[in-house]
Formats: C-alpha cells, sequence, structure tokens
C-alpha cells in the first residue's frame, strides 16, 4: 500500500473551502464582520480559492491511482 | 492584545487536529523495523520529502521572529534567503546529499563516524541530540505563552495538549507522521497567510506606497531615506543600516557560515531528505525547497514591513512590550487579529499553531533518531534485535517530548537558563561546516583534525563572545564577560562575525592538526564518503532539465535576479 498525500490535502482544504465559502454567502454583506478585511468578504473570496486547491489536489490524487 | 476566536475558527482547529492524528492513525500500521519508524523506511516521493524540509525549518522562529525582522530591520531580513538559505540548499543538493544519501550513514552523526572517527561522531551526537529537546522544550514554552497572552488559555494546560497531540501522531507514525503533518503545514501557512499579506498590502496602498510610507521609518532612526526597502544599496558599511553588519561581514557570516551550517549540517532537515525514495528524490528534496523559499519573504517579512510603516504613519499595529517599546514578535498576531474576520481568522490562527507544533516534532523526530541509533545503539545496548531499537525509538519519543515539556516550564520560571543554552549551541554550531567542508572534499583530514578543530572552534567562538560587545548591551550573556574589545553595532553582526572567527579557527586546527597526524582511514574505507574517491553519481534515467546542476542553476539565477529588483 503506498498513502497518497495529495487525498488527506484535498479533503481538508475542500472542506475548509466550502466551509468558509459557505459561511462567506451567509455573511456576505455583512459590514460589521467585514470591516478589518477593507470591506472585501474575503471568507467567500479565499474559500473558493481554497476549495479550488482541494479539488485540484484531489484530482491530482485520482488520477495518480488511475496510473498504477 | 487579545484575539477573540468564533465557533467557526473552533471548528477549523479541531478539524486540523483530527487530520493531523488521522494520519498518525494510518501510518501506524506501517511501523514495522526501526528503520520505518525513524528513518521512514526512504520511501517517500521528493515532493513530499521537498516541503517537509521546508516546512521543519517553518517554526516559530521562522514565522514569528522573520516579520520581527521585517519590522526591525526592513527588507534587508531577505539576505536569510536569498543569500543565506538559497544558496545553501543548492549546495547541499548538488554536492552534499550524494553522500549523505549514498553512504550506509543513517544520521548527520553517523556520517562523522564513518568519515572520522567515533568521538568525533559522540561530540556532534550528543551536542545536537541535547539541543533538540531543549529547541523542542522552547518552542512549547513559546507557544503556550502566546495561547496566554491571545485567548486567555492556560499555560499549563496549553503545554500538555499540545505536547500530547505531537507525541499522539510521532508516537504512531514516526518521522513519516511528521513529514506528513509538515506538509500540511505548509499548504496551511500558505493559504493562511497570503489572504493576510493580500489585505495588509492593500491597506497600505501597493508596493509603491510602501515604499514611500518606509521612508520615515528609516530617516527616524538616522538611516538614507530607503534602507527600509533596498536590500543592498545600504550594505556598504556597517553604520549604514540597522543590521549593523557590512555586506562583507553579512555574506560570510550568515551566507557561508551560519546558512551553510545549518541546511547542511542540521539533521533535522537533512533528515528529511534522506528519508525520500531515491537518491535522485533526495537530491532533489533541497531544490524543490528552495523554490516556494525563494518567495516566502513575501509571507513572512513583507508583513513586518508593512506593520513598521502603518505604525511609523500614526497606526497602533504592534502592540508594547512590558519596557514599553514595540514587541516585534507580536507583529503576525497583531496583523491576524486586525484584518482576519471570523472564519479566515480561524484558517490564520491554525496555521500560526501549528509551525509551533510542527518546529516542536521536527526537533522530536531528529531528536529519537540521534537517540537510537547514535547514542543508545552506539554506545549503551549494541546488537540488539531491530525490534529492540523500533521500541527504543518509540521510548525516545515519549522521553523527548517529557524532557521538551520539563524544558518548557524551565523557561518560563528561568528565562536566562534558555538564552544561555541557546548561547552554548551557537558556540557548537558555528564551526559545524568547516568539519564537513574538509570531510567531504579533503580525504586527508583526520578523526583528530575533525575533532580538535570543532573544540577549538567551539572555544574560539565562546571566546570571542566575551570579548565582543554590542552597543548598549548589558555585559554577560550578551557578551564582553571577559573584556569589551570588539564594539558592534547590533547582536545580529557579532553574531556573525563570531560566526567567521568560529569557523575560520576550526578550519585551520582541523587542516593543521590533519597533516599533522596520520590518516587511520583507507582510501577504500573513505568511498562514497569523500568526493575524489567517490564515483559521480550517474545521472539516472532522468533528462538534463530533471537534473539537479541544472535545477539548481535555474534556481540560483531566478535568486540572483530577485536580489537585483530588490537592490
Amino acid at each position: 500500500m503506498n498513502f497518497d498525500l495529495r487525498f488527506p490535502i484535498g479533503i481538508m482544504f475542500s472542506f475548509y473551502g466550502l466551509l468558509l465559502s459557505g459561511y462567506g454567502l451567509f455573511t456576505n454583506g455583512d459590514q460589521a464582520l467585514y470591516e478589518r478585511s477593507l470591506n472585501i468578504n474575503i471568507n467567500l473570496g479565499w474559500g473558493l480559492v481554497m476549495l479550488a486547491f482541494g479539488v485540484a489536489m484531489l484530482l491530482l490524487s485520482r488520477r495518480g491511482r488511475k496510473g498504477e | 492584545m487579545h484575539i477573540k476566536l468564533g465557533v467557526l475558527d473552533y471548528l477549523i482547529l479541531i478539524v486540523y487536529f483530527v487530520f493531523v492524528l488521522g494520519i498518525g492513525w494510518i501510518l501506524k500500521r506501517r511501523m514495522k523495523a526501526s528503520t520505518d519508524f525513524l528513518l521512514s523506511g526512504r520511501s517517500i516521493p521528493a515532493w513530499v520529502t521537498g516541503l517537509a524540509f521546508l516546512s521543519a525549518n517553518l517554526g516559530a522562529q521562522e514565522v514569528i521572529g522573520m516579520a520581527a525582522s521585517g519590522a526591525k530591520y526592513g527588507i534587508m531580513t531577505s539576505h536569510f534567503y536569498w543569500v543565506g538559505a538559497i544558496p545553501a540548499m543548492v549546495f547541499l543538493a548538488i554536492f552534499m546529499m550524494p553522500f549523505y544519501y549514498g553512504s550506509k550513514a543513517r544520521s548527520v552523526p553517523e556520517y562523522l563516524k564513518l568519515r572520522f572517527d567515533e568521538k568525533t561522531r559522540g561530540f556532534n551526537a550528543i551536542s545536537f541530540a541535547v539541543m533538540t529537546v531543549f529547541s523542542s522544550g522552547i518552542s512549547l514554552h513559546a507557544l503556550a505563552k502566546l495561547l496566554e497572552l491571545l485567548l486567555g488559555w492556560n499555560y499549563t494546560m496549553s503545554i500538555l495538549i499540545s505536547a500530547f497531540i505531537v507525541l499522539v501522531y510521532i508516537f504512531l507514525g514516526g518521522l513519516t507522521s511528521a513529514i506528513y503533518n509538515e506538509v500540511l503545514q505548509f499548504f496551511m501557512i500558505v493559504l493562511g497567510f497570503a489572504p493576510l499579506v493580500f489585505l495588509a498590502l492593500k491597506d497600505v496602498g501597493g508596493w509603491s506606497a510602501l515604499k514611500v510610507k518606509l521612508i520615515p521609518v528609516a530617516t527616524s532612526q538616522g538611516f538614507a531615506p530607503g534602507t527600509w526597502s533596498e536590500s543592498w544599496a545600504h550594505m556598504g558599511a556597517y553604520n549604514q543600516n540597522p543590521m549593523g553588519a557590512d555586506w562583507f561581514t553579512m555574506v560570510a557570516g550568515l551566507g557561508f557560515v551560519l546558512s551553510f551550517g545549518y541546511w547542511c549540517t542540521d539533521f533535522l532537515v537533512v533528515q528529511r531528505a534522506m528519508a525520500a525514495n531515491s537518491m535522485s528524490a533526495a537530491r532533489r528534496t533541497p531544490l524543490i525547497a528552495a523554490v516556494p523559499k525563494m518567495l516566502f519573504p513575501a509571507l513572512v517579512i513583507l508583513p513586518g514591513m508593512i506593520a513598521i510603516a502603518l505604525q511609523q504613519a500614526g497606526g497602533a499595529i504592534i502592540p508594547l512590550g512590558a519596557d514599553g517599546t514595540p514587541d516585534f514578535n507580536m507583529t503576525i498576531p497583531a496583523l491576524l487579529s486586525k484584518y482576519l474576520p471570523t472564519g479566515l481568522l480561524g484558517i490564520g490562527f491554525t496555521a500560526l499553531m501549528a509551525s509551533f507544533m510542527s518546529g516542536m516534532a521536527g526537533n522530536v523526530t531528529a531528536f529519537n533518531t540521534v537517540w537510537t541509533y547514535d547514542i543508545y545503539q552506539s554506545y549503551i545496548a549494541p546488537k540488539k534485535t531491530d525490534n529492540h531499537y523500533l521500541w527504543m525509538g518509540r521510548i525516545a519519543t515519549v522521553a523527548g517530548i517529557i524532557i521538551s515539556i520539563g524544558c518548557a516550564f524551565l523557561a518560563s520560571k528561568f528565562n536566562n537558563i534558555m538564552d544561555m543554552l541557546q548561547l552554548v549551541f551557537g558556540f557548537v554550531n558555528a564551526p559545524l561546516f568547516a568539519t564537513f567542508l574538509l570531510g567531504m572534499f579533503w580525504k586527508r583530514a583526520t578523526g583528530h583534525g575533525a575533532f580538535f578543530g570543532l573544540l577549538g572552534g567551539t572555544a574560539s567562538a565562546a571566546l570571542f563572545h566575551g570579548l565582543a560587545h554590542t552597543k548598549g548591551a548589558e555585559v554577560g550573556i550578551k557578551g564582553a564577560w571577559l573584556a569589551q574589545k570588539f564594539i558592534f553595532n547590533s547582536e545580529m553582526a557579532q553574531n556573525f562575525t563570531m560566526a567567521i572567527v568560529a569557523w575560520t579557527t576550526c578550519f585551520v586546527l582541523t587542516l593543521l592538526i590533519s597533516l599533522a597526524t596520520a590518516r587511520t582511514k583507507t582510501d577504500a574505507e573513505l568511498t562514497g564518503l569523500v568526493y575524489s574517491l567517490t564515483p559521480k553519481p550517474k545521472a539516472e534515467d532522468e533528462p538534463w532539465y530533471q537534473q539537479p546542476v541544472t535545477l539548481g542553476i535555474i534556481i540560483l539565477v531566478l535568486t540572483l535576479i530577485l536580489n537585483l529588483i530588490f537592490w
């Protein structure tokens, strides 16, 4: 068995990405919350970046498994 | 200063620890021999060892300390990366890795035993083992103090919980577990700090606005306007820059002696490369690490520069310490709490906590290997079964963590003891690279030469420290306990010069004593350990653009370009 680290990394960051972007959607327009981040909904934006990273890792890990 | 974490932030923190412990749990079944536990069975792909190589050094000192230096010294701090770390990593990959990975050595001290003799190994192994458990304790103490300060957590509980998590995942999955978690932590740091830097840079108005805002920072301290934003332009003389060092002292002391000494001989980082699954992967490990390392100043130094610029412009960013001056070590936590809303704050905070813990884990995994192979197997209980050493590796992990906890409490009670120990480690480390350089590239270097050269180098460092004085520093732990013979503008410059003195002493002594003593190892015994007696590593079946030399040259050219851009 060879343990592919890309898989847990992919799972973890996809989860964080969903969590943050979901929270970002939910709190969109909440000025009190996003005042500190210069009125940018950084949870939504960066959550999507993390989700994309997580999914990319999952895809790489799947491709790696097929290649074996 | 206080950070308030929301429910979501705590959830993110808990999920991270679930993954960390889960990885240890999955790896548990694979730990069958002592080499699986302590050396990862040499089975890990290069991209993983590469990121772990980088991450093992990305502990508390790096993240917190580099931001602090960014505020104190400005962009000159990048010399730690673009003059120090990167060239050293390329050198390790191209010239030194073939000997570490190609010889049968399981650790850096064991290489010294094969190349020189028992006493040289003993000196290195014992000083290294002591050093790692104390460093691990210092990491633990710093983390607990931060948690107490920021979140109001109980100091003792913080120590016990963090130590317990580190213990569990190493105990289960050994070095592999530590390495995998270092990779996880690497991505946490990058993904957690990038939005922080983005927001801070936007707040200050971009890079060109930052340069303008850094002018009063420099002029108010009596330096030329561009001192905080130009890395080389003010290195002509020691009194032109806040580092207090001219270009020669910086390049020789920091770039050559300290950085090469750390990156090329410290088993904590070298161990990661030695866990790679092939010679070519081992050689690519530091090169893969060098690429993100090149860009790290943007993540760790830039925030410090932004903080000091905003501070100068009247914003109260960096909290004041007990003595009323800005506490630069609080720069990163202060920025986290200033810019990140609940949600992302959890990611940033988790990244910070993870970096402390992986700093600790790195030390513990290096400690258990050196203890088990270089001290226990060599001096206490040789010729036991491998199962016995696997058991010992686990015991050493537990013992290492318990001693770390003890050191953490010691550090919280007697700060001076820790300063003193770190000082002594500095004396021992400074000359080390001279020994390796001569050992690897000069077959005539002998065991007596290496051992007494190291002792002499260490003694000269201590002696120099006794004679050197930094303006305004107290006499004693900071130096000058013999006389104030050499006066420096900053502690950093004093440190660089001490390294140069120690390295030169060790180099000259090793050279002379080697010539005066007989060789004890034949050419045949030194094959695979010395450059001229080792067949060149065959370019395995990889194309020219994937070979270490090609990659190394590309990395050095890119680093040169970075130096020129920010000259």
